[in-house]
């Protein structure tokens, strides 16, 4: 199967079996993205897809060759983080670091959906055309991501600052 | 997991001569059938994939909204027509699952989503959903999640889907495409109660597949609201959920829509309270009343008595809750 991993084009000889999870870290070597419950209920597996995060673990990778798919691998490197990896570090967003890439992928891939207008269960407007990015809303969108050392304050915060950031650049960008 | 042959389906015509054959399943976004899979609860043969089956919202003349099977969650519930027309569906979806998995799981996968009892997950259990005729060890088990009302001697298990729950309250309708045809299933009548058959879950036939849903305009959209009761605050099926909707005229009720989710094998139209309530006053005492009556019929296990209070107080207190909402704008 031909997969479209970070960018680069992947070949594995798989089973139809193998989860999009299995095939990253047993096959292709790419050990960022973690095996948690391997159920679909901790997130710690969340890549993103053309641009949007799923649960690796509940998903065949025969159904994904063609896609782009991002791992951690592909959002940042040593001495070139990405910015939300880089305000993780600052905010003590982990302990352990195990469920860090899922959060982080998963961060990624919720920041887009705010940007498309994407509601949630806490929007107070349902049919509001922007969002008004509250914790609660943060906390909410984010609760398909466990972290079992706790350290959902720092996440929350490295979050709110990468988005706050994000908008200013924004703004300076288009004032310039 | 039980070896298969994965098959693509370019279009619809194509997809149902796989799914004719023995053996085969039709996978969506595989949020729930590939975990069912892992555990080798599900063991097909064939997996014939639907997942590239066009997927569109679309205006209806004659059905008011028609959502493509193939439309993921995230993309149902953030449509502009759906949050403006059906917000109370909207709510409904963004009530369940995670922002991941609702990327992937599509409506019709969604509708079509199996259990959550544990004792049907546990192979070392016994379960008639199962394995027809093992037994329920949920009956006599940690029965805290299972169904209070509509349920059998053989099982107890609820349905597990919030994005139903607004269906039934909104008198949504499955269509489905098969060997003999297309044909239209209002979802009230989609998912059956156990009996003696809870390995029979839908009235699907062997190779159907749900091609759309068709929601019906309605005078609710502006007085409806999903409220779920859970664990923990996101990411848990319900404990017990109401989807409810009011239409008023001054304060008299001229319509009123309400199911319950959590409280047994299929999403719960509340009937009973529905017509109690129909052309009455607005009135907590009415809620109240219309609500117990919904209720008598219920049968707790060990575990699960206090569902049959929550869910009482919970629709009682979402249809007050309604008759706050400012005038709706015309």
């Amino acid at each position: 199967m031909r997969f479209n991993i970070n960018g680069q084009p992947m070949e594995a000889d798989v089973d139809t079996r193998t989860s999009l999870l299995d095939l990253l870290r047993e096959h292709l070597e790419l050990f960022g993205t973690k095996k948690g419950c391997n159920q679909g209920a901790c997130g710690a597996c969340t890549v993103l897809v053309d641009g949007q995060r799923i649960n690796s673990c509940l998903a065949l990778a025969v159904q994904y060759q063609d896609r782009e798919i991002i791992t951690i691998e592909g959002l940042g490197a040593p001495g070139s983080l990405h910015p939300l990896q880089a305000a993780f570090v600052e905010h003590d967003g982990f302990q352990c670091g195990y469920c860090t890439p899922g959060q982080i992928c998963s961060a990624v891939g919720m920041a887009d959906e705010l940007a498309r207008g994407v509601p949630s269960y806490v929007t107070a407007d349902i049919a509001a055309e922007a969002i008004d990015v509250t914790d609660e809303e943060l906390r909410e969108r984010m609760s398909g991501n466990l972290c079992r050392c706790g350290a959902y304050n720092g996440i929350i915060d490295a979050i709110r600052e990468t988005l706050a950031q994000a908008a200013s650049a924004d703004v300076k960008r288009e004032a310039a | 997991m039980h070896p298969f042959r994965y098959e693509p389906a370019a279009d619809t015509p194509a997809a149902l001569a796989l799914g004719a054959a023995a053996g085969a399943k039709y996978l969506g976004g595989g949020t729930n059938l590939v975990d069912l899979m892992r555990e080798t609860i599900e063991r097909p043969d064939i997996l014939v994939d639907v997942s590239r089956l066009a997927g569109d919202i679309t205006l209806d003349d004659h059905y008011g909204l028609i959502i493509g099977a193939g439309v993921k969650n995230t993309a149902a519930a953030t449509d502009r027509l759906v949050r403006e027309r059906f917000p109370l569906l909207s709510q409904a979806i963004l009530a369940g699952a995670s922002g991941q998995i609702r990327n992937v799981a599509s409506v019709g996968g969604n509708v079509m989503q199996r259990t959550r009892c544990l004792y049907f997950f546990d192979d070392a259990a016994r379960c008639n959903k199962r394995e027809p005729g093992a037994g329920c060890d949920a009956v006599e088990g940690f029965n805290r999640n299972h169904a209070i009302l509509g349920a059998s001697p053989a099982c107890v298990a609820t349905h597990p889907s919030d994005m139903c729950v607004a269906l039934a309250a909104l008198g949504a309708t499955v269509r489905v495409d098969g060997p003999h045809g297309e044909r239209d299933i209002p979802i009230v009548d989609f998912h059956q109660l156990p009996g003696e058959t809870p390995q029979i879950e839908t009235v699907l036939r062997p190779g159907e597949l749900i091609a759309a849903i068709l929601l019906p305009a309605n005078g609710v959209a502006a007085r409806s609201s999903y409220r779920k009761v859970r664990d923990r605050s996101s990411y848990a099926f319900a404990l017990v959920s109401v989807a409810a909707g009011l239409e008023l005229e001054g304060d008299t009720i001229v319509d009123v829509r309400l199911a319950l989710g959590g409280v047994a094998h299929k999403p719960w139209r509340a009937f009973i309270a529905e017509t109690a309530l129909k052309g009455g006053p607005a009135t907590p005492a009415a809620f109240r009343q219309a609500a117990a009556a919904e209720l008598a019929s219920a049968r707790p296990l060990r575990d699960n008595a206090f569902k049959i209070d929550l869910a009482t107080r919970l629709i009682a207190d979402t249809l007050e809750k309604l008759t706050q909402t400012a005038e709706p704008a015309q």
